[in-house]
């Protein structure tokens, strides 16, 4: 099992125009773990995601110093391709966006922004994803009907679905199962955990306890700052800093 | 780091974005280049407030048009605005939702119609009217102002009503709980509130009725003497240009261009005072 | 002392306002229906398929119906990509600039001049400058500067009400700008989009002042784009105007009567089916 990381974010400063998001971040996230990123609301977890995959790219103000190293590369370097990159490092956010169309369609929509229009391709990747996604049973009747008519927790794999057809490396989740009930929310924790076998998961987690529960290491984010991480059992039951205590104790949230 | 595919992308549509900056340009330019040496000619005060306009005997005056435009204007505020004010009350705070459903619509429709046939359904209804109950030839500035209230109604409804609807509703919800009545509420917190909403409509209403032309040729009665009553025949700016512009030539033409410029004016300023009052809100 | 107090007020507010907004709409039924009742029995085969005769005594209103058509089409084909790319441009290109808003003033102001000055501008530009002569291709052009603002303004609106998401799962599944908006923005701003299109074709139907400085009033058929024409709204404004022939005018505005309840129908029914699609 190769020591290198798969993420490496050193010395992050994040901002919007002049106010200071993230400060002074290092992180570590090792290839096919769950790797669990927590904190009160406003941390910059949302914020360091979005800059993973460059979407802050398109956020107005938005201003970065430090490096990201995916694979030992550096995403902001000249010859990375933005494109490929939020192929590689896919995204699910909090809400299940659904575009209006198709379940078909929706997940075929990333594979043929690359190009691919070949039928038998399309179906073949539609399938493997719903399957890694425990969705196909659920819908493979189905498939050309209105995704909008999928419950919540369906159309969250769905979403889950659609990153998977583009076979990335990493997946993040930005509190996937906020808006859940807690059955969905099980029935994609069970899969994450089959998930991270081919992928790398970074999720920010709606509550602690889903952290304890699947992540197999953590980062406390606080108003910015890496406070501290490390394996989950450690962090959960020996934190070495004091208000990681507090707040996993629910002193404060 | 936008690739170099993304910015001939914005490029392009840049171009096409000041597809509606140039086309106002051309249309400024060539209309005052036309019309501003006749001007020059003629004098801007002999005009501009001349009161003779017999162009084959070279007076250029335009004053009786403007006052034309100007009372013909002013009798479609008076009748228009209350009517137009009537009907956005009634549609956003009085009819249910199925009578919304239709009247609405039939609003639209009223916009849609062809000015001409306004301007035929004024020849065959409202001028004989007129001639029978009030005197005088029918063709007349009242008529015209009949016409174009009934044509602008749709512009400012739709503009008052957009501004109503935005209005937050802890406004009412406010008013009533403090034991106002519906009506109260209506004319000291709503109306009030949309206040600059409302005026902008009525700004772009006016702006409408200035610019107006086919269905006041054929109701105004086109005499190019000083009109003494609301009851007389007249010109307007617009009419002017329409009854003309098929023969003129030379300076003529030239000075229907004038006038052009004169309208081209008004409405800028008009329409930059509307455009300012919703942007102050 | 109040000599009513604020119920009766309020009831006669509420009587006054019901009985205006009823006259307005009846009003509505008035028009049209005076011109389809004295127009619609004129509307035969014969009338829509012949020529006219003895300059519009008799006979049909054909080459109206084909210069009409001929000139609203040239007028939405130039239009369209110029109105829905503007509206494209200060919605997805940029943010609230020195730029956009001059734009944006500019498609207002083009929208508050006058018809019959539209009709100047396009004599003296595509009649006489670029020698267009009288023309369909005049008369479209010049219509086409008209509804331009109204395109993009019901773009516009139809491409904001887009949810931002949609445009932000396009991004993060490795779309480029032109696939997002091509893929995601576009099909669900399509039908208001067509709506302000059908609105455009409206406006070109029953524009005279504009047309008549610009098509001419020549009444034979088309041939080509530098052909003049006269269109239908033309053609009844001439008839009713020189009392050449009442029957055939209420005819043609029958016609015309028709084509813009069709338009008007149809833009509410995309309109319904736009808000619809959006929850």
């Amino acid at each position: 099992m190769s020591q290198q990381a798969k993420i490496e974010i050193k010395n992050l400063n994040f901002f919007y125009n002049d106010h200071q998001v993230i400060k002074d971040v290092n992180m570590e996230v090792r290839a096919n773990e769950i790797y669990a990123l927590f904190g009160p609301a406003n941390s910059g977890t949302t914020t360091l995601f979005r800059a993973l995959n460059r979407l802050s790219d398109l956020d107005v103000g938005a201003r970065m110093e430090g490096k990201i190293l995916i694979d030992g590369k550096d995403i902001r370097s000249n010859d990375v391709n933005v494109t490929e990159l939020r192929r590689r490092v896919g995204m699910i956010f909090e809400e299940p966006v659904t575009l209006p169309m198709s379940i078909f369609d929706n997940i075929a929509y990333g594979p043929r922004l690359s190009g691919i229009k070949d039928k038998d391709i399309l179906a073949q990747k539609v399938e493997n994803a719903l399957r890694l996604s425990v969705l196909w049973d659920e819908v493979k009747d189905r498939l050309h009907s209105p995704a909008l008519r999928l419950s919540g927790g369906q159309q969250q794999r769905l979403c889950i679905a659609r990153i998977l057809a583009l076979e990335p490396d990493v997946i993040l989740m930005d509190r996937p199962c906020a808006a859940l009930d807690p059955i969905s929310t099980y029935k994609i924790e069970e899969s994450l955990v089959q998930l991270k076998e081919r992928y790398t998961i970074l999720i920010i987690p709606h509550n602690v306890q889903q952290a304890g529960r699947i992540a197999d290491r953590v980062g406390f984010m606080l108003m910015g700052e890496m406070v501290e991480q490390g394996l989950t059992k450690d962090v959960f039951t020996n934190p070495k800093d004091q208000r990681t205590n507090d707040y996993i104790t629910g002193r404060f949230g | 780091m936008k690739t170099t595919r993304e910015k001939l992308l914005s490029l392009a549509f840049f171009l096409i974005a000041l597809s509606t900056l140039s086309a106002l340009a051309v249309i400024t330019l060539f209309i005052f280049i036309e019309g501003v040496p006749v001007i020059g000619k003629v004098g801007f005060f002999n005009f501009i407030f001349g009161m003779k306009w017999a162009p084959s005997l070279g007076y250029f005056g335009i004053f009786p048009m403007i006052v034309g435009t100007v009372l013909v204007t002013l009798g479609a505020a008076v009748i228009g605005v209350p009517v137009a004010l009537a009907c956005s009350i009634f549609l956003t705070e009085f009819a249910p939702k199925r009578v919304r459903t239709l009247v609405r619509p039939a609003i639209q429709l009223l916009a849609g119609i062809p000015s001409v046939v306004y301007g035929f359904w004024g020849l065959t209804f409202i001028v004989p009217l007129i001639r029978t109950y009030l005197g005088g030839p029918g063709l007349s500035i009242l008529a015209g102002s009949i016409i174009l209230a009934i044509m602008i109604l749709p512009t400012i409804i739709s503009i008052s009503e957009v501004s109503l609807l935005s209005l937050p509703s802890l406004y009412k919800q406010g008013s009533l709980a403090l034991g106002a009545t519906h009506w109260q509420t209506i004319h000291s917190v709503l109306i009030p509130a949309a206040k600059s909403g409302i005026m902008a409509a009525i700004i772009l209403g006016i702006g409408r009725a200035i610019g107006e032309t086919m269905a006041v040729i054929m109701v105004l009665g086109n005499a190019v003497a000083m009109p003494g009553s609301i009851l007389d025949p007249a010109r307007t700016l617009t009419t002017n240009i329409g009854i003309e512009m098929g023969y003129a030539s030379g300076d003529h033409q030239q000075a229907l261009f004038a006038t052009g410029i004169v309208l081209l004016v008004i409405i800028m300023i008009l329409n930059s005072a509307a455009q300012y009052i919703v942007r102050k809100r | 002392m109040k000599l009513i107090n604020a119920k009766q007020s309020q009831m006669i507010a509420k009587t006054i306002i019901w009985i205006t907004s009823i006259i307005v709409v009846s009003l509505l039924f008035v028009i049209i229906g005076y011109i389809l009742f004295k127009g619609l029995p004129t509307l035969s085969w014969q009338f829509l398929t012949e020529s006219p005769k003895s300059m519009g005594r008799e006979g049909g209103i054909l080459p109206t119906i084909i210069s009409t058509l001929m000139v609203t089409a040239v007028a939405i084909l130039v239009a369209t990509p110029f109105g829905v790319g503007t509206a494209f441009y200060l919605t997805e290109f940029t943010r609230e600039t020195k730029v956009t808003r001059i734009i944006r003033f500019s498609a207002e102001s083009l929208a508050a001049i006058p018809s019959i000055v539209y009709g100047l501008f396009g004599f003296i530009f595509f009649v006489i400058y670029l020698k267009l002569g009288w023309s369909v291709l005049s008369g479209g052009l010049t219509m086409a500067v008209m509804i331009l603002p109204t395109i993009i303004r019901t773009s516009e609106e139809a491409i904001l009400s887009v949810p931002v998401k949609y445009r932000e799962v396009s991004y993060s599944l490795g779309g480029t700008k032109w696939q997002t908006i091509v893929g995601a923005v576009l099909p669900s701003a399509f039908p208001g989009i067509t709506t302000g299109i059908i609105l455009g074709i409206g406006r070109c139907v029953a524009e005279t002042a504009a047309v008549i400085l610009t098509a001419g009033s020549a009444l034979r058929m088309p041939d080509s784009l530098f052909s003049p024409a006269r269109t239908m709204a033309v053609h009844f404004y001439i008839l009713a105007r020189e009392g050449i022939s009442m029957e055939r005018a209420y005819g043609t505005a029958s016609l015309l009567i028709l084509i813009i309840l069709v338009i008007n129908v149809g833009a509410n029914m995309l309109v319904n089916k736009f808000v619809a699609k959006s929850r």
